[in-house]
């Protein structure tokens, strides 16, 4: 037991710096497929037919690659046509260019529960489509998405652990070096398991908190 | 000379699949006319209101509003439809905005007026229907009948040429009717033109100028509503109106 603590101490900076990556990786990779998944939501609802061919092409291909196939084509692909982009960078872009597809069907979903009266209002008031969106639906439809968005993130923050397979020195990544060096595999993906169950827990957490707060706003009465 | 028409329908069609809700309709409104149009349900009244927005297409015929026929969806269709106000049967209030933000939302994004400009004139309207004192209020914490005088307060708030009412009191309680029509009587009072499918026909007789009766899908009966109302031409307009009065 003893060495067991005695590895962890002397490697406490480095088991730190893979519990940072991975949160950065998931952080960066959450907001970025928030962003681009809610701009994909708004092709496939739009009036425009070829944007919502672009939205539908984009989810069935991003949706239905497993993330470590688009991870080593992007580690080992992108460099082939002359992009260098840093390892961690690679990781986010695989997060969010998977995470956006799963992301976009949550804000669909969410925009179709708002009553299409509250469209047609909008319309007969002279809006344009993105004012409606940006006015009416999308604010009403985030409130509805807290919980499934909350999923897209714990997704986001399992998938992470993949980009350590391409090298990135995520939790998952450091924990599998040190178990080559100490071989005390048991204990050391305990703990990396641990900090995933630490982290997504913490989301759930955060999750409920913000759907209470919504619940909670005098305008929650409105379903 | 005669001053033309502010709305013009000709020919109107309109189907939802195999079932035809409009069988060509003609229809004029003058500047300042007050029309009802009564019926039975699924006579194609809402259909035929929603059409002058262009809330519902057409499948044939045309509909001009100020000499101008409907444009496509797109920027002409949304400046077109910012002077036609609409209020619905179900209000279509913006519950996550208060009663003072569902009025000048569109006026400060659409028209592009102040913020300042656009929340006083808000409160204007929102003396006008009788709720000054609601204007932080969101929509939940509103009665039906308060909910749909924020409507008409935010249809008003665009300055529109017209005014379509689609049912406007089909969803209230008998007590919360009167306070709605009140408002819509003042309204007419004041020379708006406006286009109302109601069930009410106290404000028909009293409010409008012209009660046009639709059934299955046509306009059979035009008249002024005394005529319509006492002296009814035709069978179905007299079956109709039995009904109303013998319940």
């Amino acid at each position: 037991m003893n060495e067991i603590g005695q590895m962890l101490a002397d490697n406490a900076p480095f088991l730190l710096s893979g519990l940072l990556t991975t949160l950065l990786l998931t952080v960066f990779g959450f907001l970025g497929a928030l962003l681009l998944g809610t701009t994909i939501a708004i092709f496939r609802v739009c009036p425009i037919s070829p944007l919502r061919v672009v939205g539908t092409v984009y989810v069935e291909f991003f949706r239905n690659v497993p993330l470590l196939s688009l991870l080593i084509l992007i580690v080992f692909g992108l460099p082939d046509i002359g992009l260098l982009i840093p390892l961690f960078w690679c990781g986010v872009l695989g997060l969010v260019l998977a995470g956006s597809a799963f992301i976009c069907e949550t804000v669909r979903s969410g925009i179709n529960t708002i009553s299409v009266g509250q469209s047609e209002a909008a319309r007969a008031l002279g809006m344009s489509f993105t004012t409606q969106l940006r006015l009416i639906i999308l604010p009403q439809a985030f409130r509805t998405m807290v919980q499934p968005l909350v999923n897209n993130f714990i997704g986001i923050l399992i998938g992470s652990s993949l980009a350590a397979a391409v090298g990135v020195s995520d939790i998952t990544n450091v924990t599998q070096q040190l178990n080559i060096q100490y071989a005390e595999a048991v204990v050391l993906f305990l703990l990396s398991g641990a900090v995933y169950l630490v982290f997504a827990l913490g989301a759930g957490g955060v999750g409920s908190w913000l759907e209470r707060l919504v619940a909670g706003a005098r305008t929650g009465g409105f379903r | 000379m005669t001053v033309p028409p502010l709305v013009e329908l000709r020919g109107v069609r309109k189907s939802f699949g195999d079932f035809e809700a409009l069988r060509g309709v003609d229809l004029d409104i003058a500047r300042g006319e007050k029309v009802a149009l009564v019926g039975a349900s699924g006579s194609g009244k809402s259909t035929l209101c929603r059409c002058i927005n262009r809330l519902e297409t057409v499948t044939s015929g045309t509909i001009t509003i100020d000499g101008q026929p409907l444009p496509q969806e797109g920027k002409a269709l949304a400046d077109l439809r910012a002077q036609v106000g609409m209020v619905f049967q179900s209000f279509n209030l913006f519950p996550h905005y208060t009663a003072l933000e569902n009025i000048s939302l569109a006026p400060v994004h659409v028209r592009k007026a102040s913020k300042a400009d656009a929340e006083t004139e808000a409160r204007e309207l929102l003396e006008r229907v009788g709720l000054s004192d609601k204007a932080q209020s969101y929509p939940a914490e509103l009665s039906g009948g308060q909910q749909q005088r924020v409507a008409i307060a935010r249809a008003l708030a665009m300055h529109p040429q017209l005014m379509l009412f689609d049912e406007p009191t089909s969803a209230l309680d008998p007590e919360m009717i009167a306070e709605v029509l009140e408002v819509m009587s003042e309204l007419a009072a004041d020379g708006m033109t406006m286009l109302v499918v109601t069930h009410e026909m106290g404000f028909a007789r009293h409010a409008c100028d012209r009660v046009c009766f639709m059934d299955a899908g046509q306009i059979v009966e035009e008249n002024n509503p005394g005529e319509f109302f006492d002296k009814p031409r035709t069978e179905r307009a007299q079956d109709f109106l039995s009904k109303l009065l013998h319940h």
